[in-house]
């Protein structure tokens, strides 16, 4: 028996019609089976309950939500991947998040940042850097990340951060010393995080109404950030303050080489 | 969407970076290969997922060099087509081999064709069942080359790469599918209509008279 060329055909479409589409729980069940699939688990913080989500490559995203299926819409949303709760976060991971949270800004915490710009990434890893319990203005980063003019971009780059609370965007905050803006409840939550890192924020905000940026003391002559540890050492009767880097410099003060004081536009 | 050729060499790059685009772009295939080997649904889902997930864990112990020159398209085939035999094997330990009805409920998705009727698409949906189940009588090496040359695509080199054969018995074997397929629907449509079925034989009507 021979097959002719038109029986061929037809039989040949019919097993290319045999095609199929895999259901979803493939791709993303080797994913999860690989250790590249997001998931999550809750976390407490100063802020009470939140998520956390991570993959094969680190930490991919902190948020908060009223539910777990709230938190998983959210993270579909906007990160645009799926994810699966887990039963807990791996141990390793959850000690590195409870140290760094503590201060101890030697842990190293894998973080997955792809499809960010280097610009945002650079201001978060600088945000990194501010000690717990000390704030530094968005001015501040943008110059010390060499974008001394991008003070804008910052505090936008520092609203987009994926990972609040690990990343500590709460601890920038505006140059006129007003506690500014905070993705993960406004700034109530920003004082809340920071009261609970031990900075007195009605403090801070009371020394920025009254026009203080910097202080420094008079036996070192050093000026610093005002909550720069070095800064909240200075005994009350040797603390000068400052209204701009400017005048600290005329009155013969040089910039501490810890908080790295910078100028601030307006 | 890269080809093959490209992905392979982002593996090589950044294994973790370049999976899930494997994913994406073989999922379907591999679950296609799995379910017209095996005939059902769950066990195409485990081994279509399997299958990659031994792709990773394999390129994972792989110089770079070795990943970025890998036939993506034979290579997940040849591991989803051997997962597949040994689910079969184990599958045969446990039940008559004469039992063929569980392998025949499985279902299929019928292609979108914004142009054909919905009886047209009945039809083509009968024949698919039937095609799908004439599939699962043949012998299971003929089947592998059938299911791979003419439903996944691959070229004869390619088949004959991912199961190992030569390029001549892999024509041979897909030569003799075709046949063995064609015979199967044709008697299929002279075997005695079952009193509960005759929409299904009446589906059969259409392909049969194209495939004369």
């Amino acid at each position: 028996m021979t097959i002719s060329p038109m029986t061929e055909t037809a039989l040949l479409d019919a097993l290319r019609d045999l095609r199929t589409t895999a259901p979803a729980s493939v791709g993303f069940g080797a994913l999860v089976a690989t250790g590249l699939a997001d998931r999550y688990a809750p976390i407490d913080t100063a802020l009470g309950r939140a998520f956390v989500a991570w993959n094969g490559r680190g930490l991919s995203w902190v948020g908060q939500a009223p539910d777990a299926a709230a938190f998983e819409s959210r993270f579909r949303a906007e990160v645009g991947r799926d994810i699966a709760a887990a039963d807990a976060l791996p141990s390793r991971l959850a000690d590195a998040i409870s140290r760094r949270m503590a201060g101890d800004r030697r842990v190293r915490i894998p973080l997955d940042l792809r499809g960010h710009t280097p610009f945002e990434v650079a201001v978060w890893m600088k945000a990194l850097e501010i000690p717990r319990g000390e704030v530094r203005p968005y001015g501040w980063i943008a110059a010390e990340i060499g974008k001394p003019k991008a003070v804008r971009a910052v505090g936008t780059a520092l609203a987009h951060n994926p990972v609040p609370l690990v990343v500590p965007c709460h601890r920038v905050v505006r140059s006129d010393g007003l506690i500014g803006q905070y993705s993960m409840g406004g700034p109530d939550a920003k004082r809340r995080v920071l009261g609970a890192e031990g900075l007195d924020t009605g403090w801070l905000e009371a020394e920025a109404a009254r026009g203080i940026r910097f202080t420094g003391s008079d036996t070192t002559h050093i000026v610093c950030n005002p909550t720069c540890r070095d800064a909240r050492r200075v005994m009350a009767r040797h603390r000068v303050t400052f209204p701009s880097l400017a005048a600290a410099a005329s009155a013969g003060y040089r910039p501490c080489k810890h908080c790295r004081p910078v100028s601030l536009a307006a | 969407m890269d080809t093959d050729a490209a992905l392979a060499r982002r593996l090589a790059r950044d294994l973790e970076a370049g999976f899930p685009d494997l994913v994406d772009q073989h999922r379907d295939r591999l679950y296609t290969i799995a379910l017209r080997l095996l005939g059902d649904r769950r066990d195409a889902e485990e081994v279509s997922q399997d299958a990659l997930v031994r792709a990773f864990r394999a390129m994972q112990g792989y110089r770079p060099e070795r990943t970025a020159e890998l036939r993506l398209r034979p290579w997940l085939a040849s591991i989803a087509v051997n997962l597949a035999r040994n689910r079969r094997r184990r599958a045969d330990d446990r039940r008559p081999p004469s039992q063929l009805e569980p392998m025949l409920e499985a279902g299929f998705d019928v292609p979108q064709d914004g142009r054909s009727s919905p009886e047209h698409r009945v039809d083509r949906r009968e024949t698919q069942d039937e095609l799908a189940a004439a599939l699962l009588r043949l012998t299971p090496s003929v089947r592998a080359a059938i299911v791979l040359r003419h439903v996944d695509g691959l070229s004869v080199a390619e088949t004959a790469e991912a199961l190992g054969r030569p390029e001549g018995t892999i024509k041979a074997q897909v030569h003799r599918g075709l046949r063995d397929l064609r015979v199967a629907l044709e008697s299929e449509r002279d075997r005695p209509l079952p009193a509960t079925a005759p929409k299904r034989a009446a589906g059969l009507q259409p392909a049969l008279e194209a495939i004369r």
